[in-house]
């Protein structure tokens, strides 16, 4: 058989969207090679994650009852096991932040070859994904003439499948001692809390590496006060302790949707576009007129943000 | 304590670039220090201000030029450098089953306590090299981290893992262990004019695969890129041109009507 494993995410008792988009992504690649599509979930309340993922395509479901939350030995272990039990050609892992702390190890550990952060998938005798490389500025193909193969996929690329189907349920179990792992979780934080909350704004002026030092912020400030917006920014400015972590936008940050997002010397990296992309209107001033932000943005302003911002707060003054 | 640092050098195209054949031409593109992996070196200077006996050593795979890189590194206070490099390296598209058991045998001529990675490159975006090499030579992990406190025993470390959101992730890991490292953790230092000095006698020891114990198959991968483009662009944006007082005025009355200033 050329069957597809396909593993789903999930945090704090919700599966995340990744986990219906990989059974698209898991489903179209197991059509291709003419195989089944299995999804495996691991740890917290699988039964009801079971019923979740109970999708059209899904062939079988295996469940592994073993703790609450994530854990990466435990991920990696029972993903390990499940692939040894079915020997599937094709292992789909969520490029998501747990995705990366133990997608590496299965590849490793069963010296299958990784493609990392695919954004496309097909099989036709080999595989070939579709990858960003240089911050989104090009896309790569490529290919591998060895099978069975471990694959990340990123989030947001594939549609989610949302029918639902009567899937058979298969407890699989896979012994797991929490205490004996190196990496113990000891909870969660939300960060960001703070006296603004940009989710809750309509208009965001936000800003990215293009502003280059911390006192041009005073500009940005001046656009801020004259048209009464929310000022909210990319990872960049957070990093450097411009802005406090309350004001980020993008997937480690807040999700915005306003009804004007003023995006200003921000290029749109993928991580930074998740968070924002929901606004009704994106307006983008970037000096390079081939920043992937222009891409989603309803109007563009190709030009220096030290003359265009100083020209538009005048405007409001 | 020794902290081995993986610190790779990345290109980076020019905003106005060409391709050819399946990378970006080479006279379009710059090299840096990886940022991941500047905030990586700059956790490990930082435990080895902290603490006493603490020597940090970097390690890089890359060919020659990447030693001004290094040397960057050796100038924030890195203590000794690592290059990896030969012509059959040079030769091979390195997938991450091929970085990992690079940098394995690495750990095997160095036994560090504690080894700091970025979380991804700037380049081609894997993000997965610090976790493989983890379960390959043994050690704990974490990947993400973006906040690292150690107690004066360094038997564990207590990271944060930043997850999407706006949630971190509390977790202790027990070391030795690798810790992919996500920017933002801590104040990347310049290099000072004296570090750089200092830097110019500092060690950087190259390595071919036979100095590691390997021969061309560990370096050998399924994997190779057949095609880079310019992604389609799907923009169908509206563009406002003219001097920055007519886009400004423009785009002050897209902002008027769309009722989010009232003036």
């Amino acid at each position: 058989m050329s069957d597809v494993l396909a593993v789903a995410d999930h945090r704090r008792g919700e599966l995340r969207d990744v986990s219906l988009e990989i059974v698209r992504a898991g489903r179209e690649l197991a059509d291709d090679l003419g195989g089944d599509l299995h999804v495996a979930v691991i740890a917290g309340d699988v039964d009801a994650f079971a019923g979740r993922l109970s999708l059209e395509g899904v062939d079988a479901i295996h469940t592994v009852d073993a703790g609450e939350e994530f854990n990466h030995d435990l991920y990696a272990g029972a993903t390990t096991a499940l692939y040894e039990e079915l020997a599937p050609t094709a292992v789909l892992m969520p490029n998501s932040v747990n995705g990366l702390d133990y997608a590496p190890a299965v590849a490793n550990r069963l010296d299958l070859p990784l493609v990392s952060d695919a954004v496309g998938l097909s099989y036709d005798g080999g595989l070939e994904a579709t990858r960003e490389m240089y911050g989104s500025k090009v896309e790569t193909t490529v290919e591998l003439t060895e099978e069975p193969f471990a694959v990340t996929v990123r989030g947001g690329e594939w549609a989610a499948v949302e029918a639902d189907a009567d899937v058979p349920v298969e407890a699989f179990v896979y012994d797991f001692d929490e205490s004996a792992s190196g990496a113990r979780v000891q909870g969660f934080e939300e960060v960001g809390a703070g006296d603004v909350d940009i989710a809750e704004a309509e208009f965001l002026v936000s800003i990215g590496r293009g502003i280059e030092e911390e006192e041009n912020l005073e500009l940005i400030e001046e656009l801020v006060e004259a048209t009464g917006a929310t000022l909210s920014s990319s990872r960049p400015i957070v990093d450097n302790g411009w802005l406090p972590k309350n004001r980020q936008v993008g997937q480690s940050g807040k999700q915005v949707t306003p009804d004007v997002y003023l995006a200003i010397g921000i290029s749109g990296a993928v991580q930074h576009v998740a968070g924002m992309k929901g606004a009704e209107t994106i307006i983008a001033i970037n000096t390079d007129p081939n920043a992937p932000i222009f891409d989603i943005a309803d109007y563009g302003v190709v030009g220096d943000l030290f003359d265009v911002v100083p020209a538009l707060t005048e405007q409001f003054s | 304590m020794k902290i081995l640092v993986t610190v790779k050098e990345v290109a980076e195209p020019a905003d106005d670039f060409e391709i050819e054949g399946t990378d970006v031409g080479e006279q379009f593109l710059e090299y840096d220090l990886n940022e991941w992996d500047d905030y990586a070196v700059e956790a490990a200077v930082q435990l080895s201000e902290a603490y006493d006996d603490v020597e940090v050593v970097s390690a890089t795979i890359g060919p020659e030029r990447a030693e001004e890189t290094i040397r960057m590194a050796l100038a924030k206070g890195v203590d000794r450098s690592i290059r990896v490099w030969d012509d059959d390296v040079a030769a091979a598209e390195l997938d991450v089953a091929a970085k990992t058991r690079l940098f394995a045998a690495v750990v095997d001529e160095e036994e560090p306590d504690l080894v700091l990675s970025g979380v991804q490159a700037a380049d081609d975006g894997f993000g997965a090299t610090g976790v493989s090499l983890a379960d390959e030579i043994g050690f704990d992990w974490a990947a993400v981290v973006n906040d690292l406190q150690t107690e004066d025993d360094l038997e564990t470390a207590h990271v944060h893992r930043e997850l999407e959101g706006g949630i971190e992730e509390l977790t202790d890991v027990d070391l030795p262990a690798v810790l992919t490292i996500q920017t933002g953790l801590n104040e990347p230092r310049y290099a000072s004019l004296r570090g750089i000095r200092q830097a110019q006698s500092k060690e950087i020891a190259e390595f071919g695969l036979d100095d590691l114990g390997l021969d061309a198959d560990a370096v050998a991968s399924p994997i190779s890129r057949t095609a880079m483009y310019e992604p389609e662009t799907e923009s169908d944006a509206t563009y406002f041109d003219g001097s920055p007082e007519e886009q400004a005025e423009r785009l002050a009355d897209v902002l008027r009507d769309k009722g989010v200033v009232s003036e």
